[in-house]
């Protein structure tokens, strides 16, 4: 059982490097439980390879990443379960139905009564009238859709979103916005990355700003974005 | 032990839906078999080598490159919008994602075997009633060898730029010691011979599947971990 006041995500000293480039250098994260973090920086910032080091989907050269108080390593499955990944791909297969990619999704985390929650899952996308089609028929924006309730499916307690409101229309990014804060209770956590705070400023308790694969701000998300785009510009210049 | 079994299944029969709907690497597999068989059926001279010589050479050598070309798919499958780090971050131990992986593959190329087998029957016009048993106990147990080391490599190579043409550069000669153990235990049934004959054979390719599909098994999460 996780103390009451232990971080769901603890993160120290990772690096990573993608042969000479170094993309992340020693990055420290710490997030508790009811805490939303807004992760912004210029492109080749090491956004995505923190979100995948958090995953645990790669692993760093050095540092280590805990989630609910277990160590991420691909020898301990159960430390994987908490974490809801939506990535940059859709992690849907092309041959299979909607409700087949979400049914499989469920019954890799044993979710109860998997057919329920694969169709559950569709109507809260509003994606129930597509639920025999294929990923491929759909439209960019409904395959992010089918890729958040993906994500979603076991219910996670860690949620890593890495651009999830790229290719949705402004109906579609409300409806993501309304599940995100229903998703997000006292018990969860989040880590949104996106490159523009607007689209989850309201949800956000937390912004951070990566340059150049370092923490340039991890601050308390303030009340005003339009001074706050000016700080991210002056530290996104360097 | 239940909970692992259940996961495996789920994944390969995940594989075999994938695989029934496309039905590409099936098919082109059931296709590059009967292609080899009629190669060596007319580019054969049955006045030089006799056919019941000949013919376990050749389905031998028929089934081990339908099998890499089946193999092929089964992590291509998972490239396609990054499926496979759907199956790294779900709550399943990689020695049992390595098991429904391994689990469908066995299943799907046993399937190739079982469309190439007839037609080795028919275009060598052999009678083999008699060393049935016998060769499909070896067609298994070979085939259970050779999969288990084609599905670690198929992981491997997967992320490389020539995973078709990689496949069968590293697999190959991985598959050479079922192949002649295989081909050593065929010849004495096509000729007659009783299976209390090829025993020792067989034995041996059971010990190769159990080494390993326990290095595979060990090795995986090495493989699949960036």
């Amino acid at each position: 059982m996780l103390p009451a006041d232990a971080p769901l995500v603890e993160a120290r000293g990772l690096t990573r490097s993608y042969g000479p480039v170094r993309a992340l250098r020693g990055v420290d994260l710490t997030l508790h439980a009811g805490e939303v973090l807004l992760v912004l920086g210029p492109n080749g910032a090491g956004k995505s390879t923190l979100l995948r080091s958090l995953a645990g989907l790669l692993r760093p050269e050095a540092g280590t990443v805990r989630i609910a108080g277990r160590m991420l390593s691909g020898d301990d499955p159960d430390a994987r379960r908490p974490i809801g990944l939506l990535s940059h791909q859709s992690l849907l297969y092309d041959e299979l139905t909607l409700f087949e990619n979400l049914l499989f999704a469920a019954r890799l985390y044993a979710v109860p009564d998997p057919r329920v929650r694969a169709e559950a899952a569709l109507a809260a996308q509003g994606l129930q009238d597509r639920r025999d089609d294929r990923p491929r028929m759909l439209s960019r924006g409904m395959q992010q859709r089918a890729a958040i309730a993906r994500a979603l499916m076991h219910d996670p307690t860690v949620l890593l979103l890495d651009e999830p409101f790229t290719g949705l229309d402004a109906v579609a990014g409300d409806r993501l916005r309304t599940l995100l804060r229903d998703h997000q209770r006292g018990d969860r956590a989040m880590v949104i990355v996106t490159h523009h705070a607007s689209e989850a400023w309201e949800l956000a308790t937390r912004v951070g700003i990566l340059v150049g694969g370092r923490w340039a701000l991890d601050a308390p998300r303030p009340d005003n974005l339009s001074a706050f785009d000016r700080t991210y510009q002056e530290l996104a210049r360097g | 032990m239940g909970e692992a079994i259940r996961l495996i299944l789920v994944i390969a029969g995940k594989d075999l839906r994938l695989e029934l709907r496309s039905r590409t690497s099936l098919l082109s597999a059931a296709v590059f078999a009967a292609l080899v068989l009629l190669v060596f059926n007319f580019a054969r001279d049955p006045t030089a080598v006799s056919t019941i010589d000949l013919a376990p050479s050749v389905l031998w050598v028929t089934v081990a490159f339908a099998s890499v070309l089946a193999m092929n798919r089964a992590f291509t499958v998972e490239r396609e919008h990054g499926a496979f780090d759907g199956l790294l971050l779900a709550p399943v131990p990689r020695e049992v994602l390595y098991l429904g992986k391994y689990v469908a593959n066995l299943a799907f190329v046993l399937v190739v075997e079982a469309i190439a087998l007839p037609l080795f029957v028919l275009f060598f016009n052999l009678d083999l009633r008699h060393a049935l048993p016998g060769l499909l106990l070896t067609m298994l147990l070979a085939t259970m060898g050779f999969v288990a080391v084609g599905t670690i490599f198929s992981a491997m190579v997967v992320k490389t730029r020539f995973a078709e043409l990689m496949l069968p550069v590293l697999l190959l000669p991985f598959m050479v010691p079922p192949l002649i153990l295989a081909v050593k235990t065929t010849v004495p049934l096509f000729n007659g011979r009783p299976l209390s004959e090829v025993m020792d054979g067989l034995r041996f390719l059971a010990v190769y599947d159990v080494v390993f599909i326990t290095l595979a098994v060990l090795l995986f999460s090495a493989v699949v971990d960036e």
